[in-house]
């Protein structure tokens, strides 16, 4: 902010409560003209004012809140660029990455600032950060059986994954049921760190073309027969062209299509879909391909909180 | 006073007829589509899955309707009425005074029109689009050049208070509605604001805040100046106090925006001044509450007597509830706990249904009888009994939404042991659910106290002129 900007917000803030000052102590003073307790002499349609001093009480609070309206504007920031004695503001600005912000901290540590924030951090790692990382010490497949880890790892689940998940973990279309022991990644201890640690980012192609929509239509027919489905017509005929257009889908969901846990690759013998089972949506999975996308929860959360999480998670299916 | 001769000037009292009746039609509009999406907010199933009926889009006209429909007409009625009186001259344009009429009528018509259809600015108490903003800036134009107008050409010497809030209440307004609703339109019923992030929300704060305070407070003051003392029979108590409280007010109120932004993007030198001159705005904001009810000193044996002057002195007190509630609301450390709770939802209808809806409640009764040539309206009791709905029903709706409100944000920042959130969100609403079924009843009660007052006016109006007698006083 530029120092015009400054100066000019002071003024008018000073101005304005110096102002309320004067206009008080101008009103304490007698200068109507009336004796005190009288009328003032005008009368509107019957009504008449009576020219009573103002109440006591109410003038010291007003003296009491200017009082304490000048302390805070000195300690605090208000006053334009003056960013107020006591060295507070509510939050490190202009921040841009995870990096600035640490930068930041230390920095207004280093200044002797009270960052609002960084406090509550700061507060907050001192008090809760031991915890984890007793928790942490403790391999996923042995913490599972501590119900109050789990519970913990539950209430950060409701906070950072139910959005997608769902509040009973059961997911949605496009969002893995994480109850069910069907996984994409793996359902080890370390699968679902790695999973929580680094994100996922499917890749399922989109096959319109090079397979054109005949082409879409065997694959599909061959893809419902692996769980033991048929389309209505034609299914024979259609399923056999699938068949051996199977081949370029087999180098991640495996000759039988029992999937590929390493590639994310989902197995399609198993009747469980995550983008839906039907015709229609197995068609528009192979028309325009899936880009499911995990995010990673390495820098928002943690390791240890990682940890925690992920064993609440196991617990789902072990 | 030598200047008041003993006949009344030939008044304008069609305008203020028409704008009181509209006052009544379009609070039981207002109030009762309010009771209706607090009702949804308990049984969801009430909006029948049809759009327009969905809480998003009623919400917006409930509160249009009650601060601009209900409140409007109540100010345009009272004002021309107060200037009048207390300037013993007729309106200064008849003409223009029809056009605010009905160009107002317009506007409340046209919200009725889009709000529910979903064309909104999605600017809080600004969603008009702009070819109805527009109307409301030429109408708003209109009444100032009428109200001043007036001033202008007075009989007496001096202007009195009354008039000094409503001239600070139009003139602001117009400032207001026109710097917020500056915006850029891409057809008929779409446009964008010409401001973007944190100005944008600074602008329309600084327009929202001072809604309630221009428009809610320093409008309802002057009105409360006229009524108040004239209802009374007493004098005003203390006219430096008025000094004071008046040019504190409007210079302060206009300040206090950004305590709707407290812990936002927002810088923080803005938040602190926001905070600082609401926490002094608290002192003469109780100007005006102690300059109403000390007017009374010497006739408190009137309020056992009289249920319009309780109308207007409990809104007083409501009036002083909500302006020592609002300031420190205001400060952070409060506002932290308050903040998008029902707190500031039972803090507003403390202000609007205790202090705007009761001062105008009674300024109506009072003018009634007056505007339709009777000498009291044909019920007294129908009154008292407006009076009791009222106050039960504001009562009902404040302490529901107090606990409610604290009890949101005390659960939305109870952690556990390990740092995480022991509620999520879900839980908190369902926990909020007794308090809207209580705060439902209180708003039946406000609506039901509004159709006796639309009987009891029926009946007066409708009785012939002179008829009516102040009945005997009621216990």
């Amino acid at each position: 902010m530029s120092m015009f900007w400054t100066i000019w917000i002071s003024v008018i803030t000073l101005g304005t409560i110096v102002g309320s000052y004067l206009l008080l102590r101008w009103n304490l003073t007698n200068f109507t003209g009336h004796p005190e307790g009288e009328s003032m002499g005008h009368e509107f349609d019957g009504i008449v004012e009576i020219n009573n001093p103002l109440p006591r009480w109410w003038t010291i609070l007003f003296y009491i809140t200017i009082v304490w309206s000048f302390f805070y504007l000195a300690l605090y920031p208000g006053l334009g660029a003056f960013e107020g004695f006591w060295g507070w503001r509510s939050s490190n600005q202009n921040i841009q990455s995870l990096e600035e912000s640490a930068q930041a901290r230390a920095d207004a540590k280093e200044q002797g600032l009270i960052v609002q924030y960084d406090r509550e951090l700061d507060y907050a790692a001192e008090k809760f950060d031991p915890i984890f990382e007793a928790y942490a010490k403790v391999p996923v497949e042995e913490l599972v059986n501590n119900e109050e880890a789990v519970k913990v790892g539950q209430r950060l689940f409701m906070q950072n994954c139910s959005q997608c998940h769902g509040s009973d973990a059961r997911g949605n279309t496009g969002f893995p049921n994480l109850t069910d022991d069907d996984w994409l990644y793996g359902g080890t201890g370390a699968k679902i760190k790695e999973t929580l640690t680094n994100g996922r980012n499917a890749a399922m192609p989109a096959w319109i073309d090079s397979m054109g929509e005949q082409g879409i239509k065997e694959t599909v027919a061959y893809v419902l027969s692996l769980s033991g489905r048929e389309v209505e017509e034609n299914h024979d005929k259609l399923a056999e062209a699938g068949k051996a257009r199977f081949a370029v889908c087999a180098a991640c969901h495996g000759m039988d299509g029992k999937g590929n846990q390493a590639l994310g690759a989902p197995n399609l013998t198993d009747n469980t879909w995550l983008y839906g089972g039907s015709e229609r949506a197995i068609t528009e999975t192979l028309t325009y391909g899936r880009n499911g996308v995990m995010p990673s929860f390495k820098k928002t959360l943690g390791e240890d909180k990682i940890h925690v999480v992920a064993t609440y998670v196991y617990s789902l299916s072990n | 006073m030598s200047e008041i001769s003993q006949a009344q000037p030939d008044y304008n009292y069609k305008v203020v007829r028409q704008f009181t009746i509209m006052t009544i039609i379009w609070g039981i509009v207002g109030m009762g589509l309010g009771v209706f999406i607090a009702a949804q907010l308990f049984a969801p199933a009430l909006n029948f899955d049809i759009p327009w009926l969905t809480y998003s889009r009623l919400r917006p006209l409930h509160t249009n309707a009650v601060i601009f429909a209900f409140g409007g007409c109540a100010l345009f009625a009272t004002s021309y009425y107060i200037v009048q009186r207390t300037c013993q001259v007729r309106l200064f344009s008849d003409k223009l005074a029809q056009f605010t009429f009905w160009g107002w009528q317009a506007v409340i018509v046209a919200a009725v029109l889009t709000l529910p259809f979903g064309y909104t600015t999605s600017k809080e108490y600004a969603e008009l689009e702009w070819p109805i903003d527009i109307l409301i800036a030429l109408v708003w134009v209109a009444y100032i050049i009428n109200f001043f107008g007036t001033l202008a050409i007075r009989k007496v010497s001096h202007i009195y208070v009354a008039n000094w809030f409503l001239g600070a209440f139009m003139l602001t307004v117009a400032v207001l509605h026109i710097g917020n609703s500056m915006a850029l339109p891409v057809s008929f019923m779409k446009s964008y604001s010409i401001y973007a992030g944190a100005v944008d929300a600074m602008m329309q704060w600084w327009y929202g805040h001072n809604a309630v305070g221009f428009f809610l407070t320093a409008g309802f003051l002057g009105m409360m100046y006229y009524f108040v003392p004239k209802q009374a029979g007493r004098p005003v108590y203390s006219y430096r106090l008025s000094i004071v409280h008046f040019w504190a007010l409007i210079s302060l109120y206009i300040w206090a925006g950004p305590h709707h932004l407290h812990y936002t993007a927002l810088p923080d030198w803005t938040q602190s001044l926001g905070m600082v001159m609401s926490v002094i705005l608290f002192v003469p904001s109780w100007g005006g509450m102690i300059n109403g009810i000390m007017t009374l000193s010497g006739a408190w044996h009137k309020l056992r007597t009289d249920p319009v002057l309780r109308f207007l002195i409990v809104s007083l007190s409501f009036y002083g509830m909500s302006t020592f509630e609002g300031p420190m609301m205001a400060i952070k450390t409060v506002n932290a706990l308050s903040h998008y709770t029902d707190w500031t939802i039972g803090h507003v209808h403390s202000g609007a249904l205790g202090w705007v809806a009761m001062v105008s409640i009674g300024s109506i009764y009072h003018l009634i009888p007056v505007l339709f040539n009777q000498r009291a309206m044909y019920s007294t009791k129908l009154v008292n009994v407006h009076f009791w709905f009222a106050t039960i029903g504001v009562v009902l709706y404040i302490v529901a939404m107090w606990m409610s409100g604290v009890l949101q944000g005390l659960m939305w920042r109870a952690v556990n042991a390990d740092g995480t959130l022991t509620y999520s969100f879900v839980e908190s609403l369902e926990a909020s659910k007794p308090f809207y079924v209580v705060r439902f009843v209180g708003g039946c009660f406000v609506v039901a106290g509004m159709l006796i007052m639309a009987y009891n006016t029926y009946k007066t109006v409708r009785a012939p002129k002179g008829s009516l007698a102040a009945e005997p006083a009621a216990a």
